[in-house]
């Protein structure tokens, strides 16, 4: 087991032990450990390294280090900076595991369900990967590339993410089967973007990976009013929920069938788009 | 609303007065010794192999590979179970390890002890177990048409119940076919125990259960062991809800134990778990009522089919319990009701709060709304021209002799005022904190429900529990098996004694199969009447015996002496001494307590069967978002019959808490079985209800008439709140929705997309 104070720290210790587990909040390591299907020949345990658990703004990004825990994504000014990843992170969970699990572990299990990937969808985010030998940079898409598959080389660890900061309203929304700590059944995020007058929406729970609304995002960009924020009319309302159910793959499993997630993820449009546009069609 | 507060003072509680539990800070400070925490240093690890089959043939099992292994000190398998190869509660029909066959998912095949838990892990996987796959009988509806799966037959039980005229045909008549779903006990401290070989060749076993005795005889039959060599003793019981009545590690543990000669620990994993220990059985209900135009019942006729899955369990009482409550707590003259309970290759069926009664009063209440929207009647008043009182026949035949305030008890909730307010942050709504409705979003429902069923064991049973009373210096000591799983016996047994003896310090002795006879199992709403029936009994002849032996020593007439605050006075006041003076000679006395006896069920399903009845209503007000089919229950109001409250604030926990478990069943959960398969066996996809889901549980009232023969008039009140709650959330969510729902529990799809169509 390597204790990393600092980033190089890791990365060295990933270099020597390319088996290594990450070991950042452990909430989803500890449940592969605990069923036996995960071996733990050498941990890397990252949760003292400062670095990791720092965020900064840099013009008009922010980079967020992958040890920021989902509270952490609750507190002080992120939460108005970026309000869907931090409505996003409220929804995990529950405050025991918020307390633990991190942004950059979320990234790494890489779930369909992982609850803040619609959200670093929707912002465009691009994932910070570093090793002993160097540092390079992923699209989210490029990163998440099936069920719990991700872009890792195995001496590599996720340093940071980096999102924009947008001007327009956010807004994250989930559906579970129970009101608090559950797995999503499907998950939407919709971001604004007004200054590149823009609608971005993210999928969560309806495909192999985070998905993006393309034509959905596409069609609405025309039918808001930029210029004085007025909402689209109610039936480039209705094509955008049928647009973004259209772009769900969803499959049947024991948490929820296909026809009630692409149901449900029209529901999810139409409300995060009344949300963010009060006024129109509801 | 019953006053619950503990009072700060320095005089312990007597009956009639919240006890707080001696268990409950060190729970809650996560410093209590459950049956996981067992520990000794030269113990080894248990584990057990389990069939990945819901039903295969087994052509050879090969241990070798994982004896082989360093720290390995066991592998065993049904060849190595020297007593019955089989064992049940009242069928003696599931193997301790399958031998030829495995007929469910997560059968147990061999069993494993090592030096370390990573060991036994490792040694598990590599035995080699060659099956042959086999086509699972997953469809009850089949099952009796089907091939046996198991030599005593596919059928566990059939009741075909006639009652009163078999022609008799009401003018309007509603019918529906409903479904319950698989729920599981969802107990938090998984199966755990720890087994020590005895220098007598017995064994003395460590365990969470539910019933210490009915465990011990089962044990030792599997073993060969006389009875007397194995001990059992209750450790640290985290919730069993009947998820312990039957056996899961105990022969295992014991027959590693006495293998390797080392103490043996093994705890489940909650997947494990799931597969470990039986479920509430799933149930298909076709119902049709019969009333008169002023909304009088008729008739009832329903077919009833419980999944018993493969092994027999408790089933026979269950579909007992089904069909003799499955017309709900009302007059009904005439009845034809046909119960089964069937074998299949799902997980095996058995014990879980409300046994049976649960499933019926789901379906039995939603026809009692479907009668009253027919007739164009208010349901809470077609409920009230039709509640069961004190003289009245159940389906059964069966005339209530006891106290039955059906009407008090469905008053005193439908008529409790409301606070409910319709929340403004969507994290109080439907969809919690994933925050996906807005108020305009949902629509408000509300209903009321009413259930019941029998207490104590039924049907002839000869039910009993012994206790132990000694007084000596001064302390009274009880000694009872009773198993405390978190029901409150232990505060129970000491305000018993307090009330009986004036006594101020009692102690409990710790619950094990050596010192004292079998109490009964801790379910079926009985330990109050009966342990503390037996505590009661054994209590009083201590003071029948002290006076004597005191009015003799002194001189004074023993109808003149009284216990009361630590001293034997007399009521004359010239005789006053101290308890500790005059118990430096120990008093004892032991007593086994029976109930009156019942009546087995004849081939009408008629006799006086049950001792006992209790009664409880919900009304559950709920919010729904009809869109996506996410509901809150924003509020829940109870009433029940209690005979008299022993311990307000254990009352109250157990209202609330089978609340909480009806509220699960109702909107989530569902062991999910597919193909013979359990597909949600973890905390992650089987869900149960979290404070956000819950609402507070508001008392209309606990209705307090003493039941006659019940140890100071108490009833039992375990299972009544877990019965008609489900009723109620479900009622109330057809009153949002307007959709028919006939299964519990109601999933989002099944709101959300019936609305999508035209």
């Amino acid at each position: 087991m390597t204790i990393a104070r600092t980033l190089d720290d890791a990365c060295a210790a990933l270099a020597e032990h390319p088996q290594a587990r990450l070991l950042a909040g452990g909430t989803d390591l500890m449940v592969g450990v605990n069923r036996g299907q995960v071996g733990l020949d050498h941990v890397v345990v990252l949760d003292r390294v400062d670095e990791l658990r720092a965020w900064h703004r840099t013009g008009d990004d922010l980079l967020l280090g992958a040890g920021l825990t989902y509270a952490d994504l609750g507190r002080g000014d992120l939460p108005g900076l970026l309000p869907a990843l931090a409505q996003a992170a409220r929804t995990v969970g529950s405050p025991q595991i918020r307390n633990a699990g991190t942004l950059g572990g979320n990234l790494a299990t890489a779930s369909p369900a992982g609850d803040t990937l619609p959200v670093l969808a929707a912002l465009d985010a691009t994932v910070l990967l570093r090793s002993a030998t160097g540092s390079r940079e992923l699209p989210l898409a490029g990163f998440v590339t099936g069920v719990k598959q991700n872009a890792l080389e195995p001496d590599e660890l996720i340093e940071a993410v980096r999102v924009p900061v947008l001007d327009g309203p956010q807004e994250f929304l989930k559906v579970g089967t129970r009101n608090a700590m559950v797995i999503s059944v499907v998950s939407l995020a919709l971001v604004v973007d007004r200054g590149g007058r823009g609608v971005r929406v993210g999928l969560g729970s309806v495909a192999p990976v985070p998905l993006r609304a393309a034509e959905a995002e596409a069609h609405l960009a025309d039918h808001v009013g930029w210029d004085d924020g007025s909402p689209p009319a109610p039936d480039a309302v209705d094509r955008f929920v049928e647009l973004v159910a259209g772009a769900a793959r969803p499959i049947d499993d024991h948490r929820g069938s296909a026809d009630y997630r692409r149901h449900a993820v029209g529901v999810l449009a139409r409300r995060a788009l009344h949300r963010a546009f009060p006024g129109g069609d509801r | 609303m019953t006053d619950t507060r503990v009072e700060a003072g320095t005089r312990p509680p007597r009956l009639g007065e919240s006890a707080p539990r001696p268990d409950g800070t060190p729970k809650v400070a996560g410093s209590f010794a459950f049956s996981s925490d067992l520990w000794h240093d030269r113990m080894l690890w248990g584990g057990t192999l389990r069939s990945p089959h819901p039903s295969a043939r087994i052509r050879s099992i090969d241990i070798g590979p994982a004896v082989a292994l360093a720290g390995v000190h066991a592998v065993l398998t049904a060849a190595d179970v020297p007593g019955s190869p089989t064992y049940g509660l009242e069928h003696s029909d599931q193997p301790v390890l399958a031998s030829d066959v495995v007929r469910y998912e997560g059968e147990p095949v061999a069993v494993v002890a090592a030096d370390h838990p990573a060991t036994v892990r490792r040694a598990l996987e590599a035995i080699v177990v060659d099956y042959e796959p086999t086509d699972p009988l997953v469809d009850p509806l089949q099952a009796e048409a089907a091939d046996p799966i198991h030599p005593d037959g596919n059928l566990i039980r059939r009741i075909h119940l006639r009652h009163g005229d078999q022609g008799a045909v009401g003018e309007v008549q509603v019918e529906g076919t409903y479904e319950v779903g698989m729920q599981d006990q969802a107990f938090l401290g998984p199966e755990s125990g720890l087994a020590v070989p005895a220098e007598d060749g017995g064994v003395d076993l460590f365990v969470a259960t539910q019933w210490l005795h009915v465990d011990r005889d089962q044990v030792a039959a599997c073993l060969g062991l006389e009875p007397e060599r194995v001990r059992l003793t209750l450790a640290g019981v985290g919730g069993a809800f009947g998820a312990r009545e039957d056996l899961s590690l105990h022969v295992h543990l014991c027959l590693l134990a006495l293998h390797t000669g080392r103490p043996v620990k093994m705890v489940y994993s909650r997947e494990e778990s799931f597969h470990g220990h039986v479920h509430r059985h799933p149930a298909r209900m076709w119902y049709r009522h019969h009333a008169d135009r002023d909304g009088r019942l008729v008739r009832v006729e329903a077919r009833l089919v419980l999944d018993g899955g493969a092994y027999a369990s408790s089933s026979s009482a269950v579909i007992a319990n089904a069909t003799c409550f499955a017309a709900g707590p009302y007059r009904v003259p005439s009845a034809d009701i046909d119960g089964a309970v069937v074998r299949t290759n799902n997980p095996p069926c058995g014990a879980m709060r409300g046994f049976g009664a649960v499933q019926t009063c789901f379906a039995h209440e939603a026809q009692m709304d479907r009668l009253a929207d027919a007739l164009g009647m208010d349901p809470v008043e077609l409920r009230r021209r039709n509640v069961l009182a004190t003289g009245d026949r159940l389906v059964t035949g069966q005339v209530i002799v006891g106290t039955a305030p059906v009407a008090e008890v469905l008053d005193a909730c439908a008529e409790h005022p409301s606070a409910a307010a319709l929340a403004a942050d969507p994290m109080s709504l439907p969809g919690g904190a994933g925050r996906t409705a807005d108020a305009g979003h949902v629509r408000r429902g509300e209903a009321v429900a009413l259930g019941f069923k029998n207490l104590l064991f039924s049907e002839g049973f000869d039910d009993s529990s012994a206790a132990v009373c000694r007084i000596e210096d001064g302390v009274a000591t009880v000694t009872c098996a009773c198993a405390e799983v978190g029901q409150g016996f232990v505060t129970l047994a000491q305000q018993i004694a307090r009330e009986v003896l004036g006594v101020s310090e009692v102690l409990l002795a710790p619950a094990e199969t050596a010192t004292v006879g079998s109490a009964g199992s801790t379910s079926a709403s009985r330990q109050t009447w009966m342990s503390g029936g037996a505590v009661q009994a054994a209590c009083e002849e201590v003071r029948h015996r002290l006076l004597r032996r005191v009015a003799e020593s002194y001189g004074v007439d023993v109808d003149e002496l009284v216990l009361a605050d630590d001293r034997v006075v007399s009521l004359g006041g010239d005789f006053e001494a101290d308890l500790t003076a005059v118990t430096t000679v120990p008093v004892e006395a032991e007593v086994e307590f029976h109930h009156a006896p019942t009546q087995p069920l004849d081939e009408d399903g008629q006799g006086d069967a049950h001792v006992s009845f209790a009664f409880a209503a919900h009304r559950a007000i709920v919010d729904v978002d009809p869109d996506l089919g996410l509901v809150k229950v924003v509020e829940l109001t109870t009433s029940q019959d209690v005979g008299r409250v022993l311990n307000p604030l254990q009352a109250v926990g157990q209202l609330e808490g089978g609340a909480a478990q009806g509220v699960g069943l109702a909107v989530m959960e569902e062991v999910q079985v597919q193909d013979g398969r359990i597909r949600n066996a973890s905390f992650t996809d089987y869900l149960i209800p979290t404070a956000l889901d819950m609402p507070p549980v508001e008392v209309a009232a606990l209705i307090e008439q003493p039941e006659p023969g019940a140890p100071f008039g108490a009833k039992g009140i375990g299972e009544p709140p877990s019965i008609s709650s489900t009723a109620a959330v479900v009622a109330a969510i057809r009153h949002a929705t307007g959709l028919d729902l006939e299964r519990a529990p109601v999933r989002p799809a099944d709101i959300a997309l019936a609305e999508a169509r035209p």
